[in-house]
């Protein structure tokens, strides 16, 4: 693969979102259907827009950055039903983490991709099993 | 105390295995040192001076007898045979091959420990009062709830990659053993209309920019103390800073953001917290609660009295070591790890079976570590103090110092410390030694000394009555001494005093600063500490500026 990769539970893709998508920057164009969100964003400021959205996309600058985790908890208690996307430098020993927060999937470079091959992303695609938080949260 | 359930042991196992894969990796070279590095903190695996150093949790300071004994065969086993307890309630193996670290991953698992989360920018290893459980005037008993904090902050999803590290205490008594207001967030328990809740306090630490932390809330009750922990976790995740390591822990978030501005945000997150939980959480609480019910204590002293009387060795060992139990008839004894010339925290193997023996003849299988270093037997019938005693005599842990001047906080330091500036275990043990040469300490009375090696403060100094933080100046080691300081529930920053000592000079200082001391006070019963509150530190830093002094006046 050439061009980002989507890692899912049933592992590894292509890109499939065809749409554009904006950045969440200091508001949401009216005629968003997907958008990009910063660690710094404050995504407060999408309240009344979720039903509309297909794809939030959060960015994680490097991978001891844990910014991203809160926005899609956050997010996911706003409402947010929608595809929740984890973009950026993640690591497969994150991606329990991530499908924990709430996120659907995570986006890497083809490169990452390459260091990291599918098996070691497979080997926490069991996410819900051993979850603290899901036995103290009922 | 607490038994680890089903869920608990495969959680561990399944861990284990992947750290155990992940070793795999770095040995066969898949994994190059810096990508393992991440990875090993996760599991407390540190690359200090000469080798790795494993830190393994000691939640909130609790163990068994058969925790102890595995803890010494992993230290005969893997180790040197000696261990080091630390000031958070860890213990820290020096010397272990990365090869056999999954192999001693594996045997903490059998009796229920692990060393994840003891580093990296996570939730640390929640500590609590040492006493708890025991102390005759406890409001509640902090473990179930840093039990209950554990388990929400283990692999906690949100968490992992926070701007710093975190570090959360728990106490259950106004006396506030458990120094919460030098924590990230401190809790403390108290009844409000027949209600247990928490005080939270946020930001205190030490450090290089030591803050005594603020009342963030005057009480949380316990059904909504996990939420509101989240809310502020969460809150400092989006808002600390990331852009300079010095300025990213919370007491920064705090300083510069204020208090009330992180109450709104607090306030604001918990909404939408606490209806993430259904109360599942005071389920386990209930259980956890349940594990954690005093033992069956049995009346009658015995023949202490007699000892008491008759012994003033023993009389001497139990004047300074005990602390009142919430039993009329036990007691609560500290074992000093501070012998004088050893290296403060340090247990042999040996010593580890002979305290473990202790615990399971006599004082109903319990054991705590103490954040001063010390291990505590919490449920000590009177009737058995003096074969413990006697025991203890024989294995070299009777000494009688525990809050005396050579019960000493000291951090590694450069003795093995990667970020250590200089010496901090020589300058303990030559105190310590200096301490029992004049025969002075027990005329002293209370005082505590605590020696960093570095600005990182994990000695504590700050909160010292001395401090003592030795700093690197053009490649000599150089002394900073401190006064003042508490760590107490009125906890206080100790002020600097003036100018470093050398290395060769730093004992005399303190010497000088002791006899100033005993020449000052208003009688025995003052303390070190109420002396200089009641001066200030002029004549403290006569003492330890002679020369300068007369310059001035002259």
């Amino acid at each position: 693969m050439t061009g980002a990769v989507i890692v899912t539970d049933a592992g590894f893709a292509a890109d499939d979102w065809r749409g554009s998508r904006l950045p969440l920057g200091d508001g949401l164009p009216a005629n968003a259907e997907a958008v990009d969100v910063v660690p710094v964003d404050d995504v407060a400021t999408l309240a009344g827009h979720l039903d509309r959205l297909s794809l939030i996309r959060v960015a994680f600058p490097n991978s001891a950055d844990g910014r991203g985790f809160t926005l899609a908890r956050r997010l996911r208690a706003m409402g947010y039903r929608g595809r929740l996307r984890a973009a950026g430098h993640v690591l497969a020993d994150q991606y329990a983490m991530a499908r924990r927060a709430g996120f659907d999937e995570v986006e890497i470079d083809a490169d990452l991709a390459a260091r990291q091959p599918w098996e070691q992303w497979q080997a926490r695609a069991d996410w819900q099993a051993h979850d603290y938080q899901a036995r103290l949260r009922g | 105390m607490y038994a680890y359930t089903d869920f608990d042991r495969d959680f561990l196992a399944e861990r284990n295995a992947q750290f155990r894969a992940q070793v795999a990796r770095r040995i066969d070279g898949s994994l190059t040192e810096d990508e393992f590095k991440p990875l090993r903190l996760m599991n407390g695996l540190y690359l200090q001076l000469h080798a790795y150093m494993l830190r393994v949790a000691i939640p909130y300071g609790t163990l068994n007898g058969g925790q102890m004994r595995q803890l010494a065969m992993i230290a005969d086993r893997w180790d040197k045979g000696y261990g080091h307890f630390t000031t958070r309630q860890n213990i820290q193996y020096n010397w272990p091959e990365l090869r056999d670290v999954p192999d001693m991953l594996d045997a903490l698992g059998e009796v229920g420990m692990h060393a994840i989360q003891t580093s990296g920018n996570t939730i640390r290893n929640v500590t609590a009062d040492h006493f708890a459980g025991a102390a005759a005037e406890e409001v509640a008993d902090p473990r179930p709830v840093a039990e209950l904090i554990r388990q929400w902050s283990t692999d906690h999803p949100e968490f992992q990659f926070l701007p710093r590290k975190f570090k959360v205490a728990v106490t259950g008594s106004a006396l506030d053993r458990a120094v919460t207001a030098a924590h990230d967030i401190g809790l403390r328990l108290v009844e409000r209309e027949g209600e247990i809740g928490a005080v939270v306090l946020v930001g205190g630490g030490l450090g290089r920019t030591p803050m005594i932390g603020k009342v963030l809330a005057d009480f949380v009750a316990l059904p909504d103390l996990l939420p509101y922990l989240e809310a502020v976790v969460a809150v400092y995740n989006l808002l600390g800073r990331r852009d300079n390591k010095y300025k990213a822990r919370i007491k920064i978030t705090v300083h510069e953001n204020g208090i009330e501005e992180i109450r709104r945000l607090v306030d604001d997150e918990y909404v939408t917290r606490r209806a993430a939980f259904n109360g599942a959480d005071m389920q386990l609480f209930g259980k956890i609660s349940a594990d954690f019910a005093a033992p069956d204590f049995v009346d009658g002293a015995g023949d202490y009295a007699a000892h008491y009387a008759d012994d003033a060795i023993f009389r001497s060992f139990v004047d300074t070591n005990t602390a009142p139990h919430r039993h009329k008839d036990y007691s609560i004894l500290t074992v000093s790890l501070k012998a004088h010339g050893a290296t403060p925290g340090d247990a042999t193997s040996d010593q580890m079976r002979v305290l473990a023996e202790l615990a399971e003849s006599y004082g109903h299988d319990e054991l705590r570590i103490s954040h001063e270093q010390n291990v505590i037997l919490p449920h000590l019938p009177k009737r058995h103090l003096r074969a413990v005693f006697d025991a203890l005599s024989g294995a070299g842990l009777a000494t009688a110092n525990i809050g005396l001047a050579s019960d000493i906080i000291a951090c590694p330091g450069m003795d093995y410390c990667a970020l250590a500036t200089a010496r901090s275990i020589p300058v303990a043990q030559e105190i310590a030694t200096r301490f029992e040469e004049l025969k002075l300490e027990h005329e002293v009375g209370p005082l505590k000394i605590k020696i960093s090696g570095c600005i990182n403060a994990c000695g504590h100094h700050h909160v010292g009555h001395i401090g003592i933080l030795g700093l690197d100046r053009a490649g000599v080691e150089n002394y900073q001494i401190t006064l003042g300081g508490d760590g107490g529930p009125d906890a206080i920053i100790g002020e600097r005093a003036g100018p470093g000592f050398a290395y060769d000079e730093v004992v005399d200082a303190i010497e000088r600063l002791v006899r100033a001391y005993l020449a000052i006070r208003e009688g025995a019963d003052e303390t070190f500490l109420e002396t200089y509150k009641r001066t200030g530190p002029a004549p403290f830093k006569a003492a330890l500026y002679p020369a300068s002094e007369k310059a001035h006046a002259a």
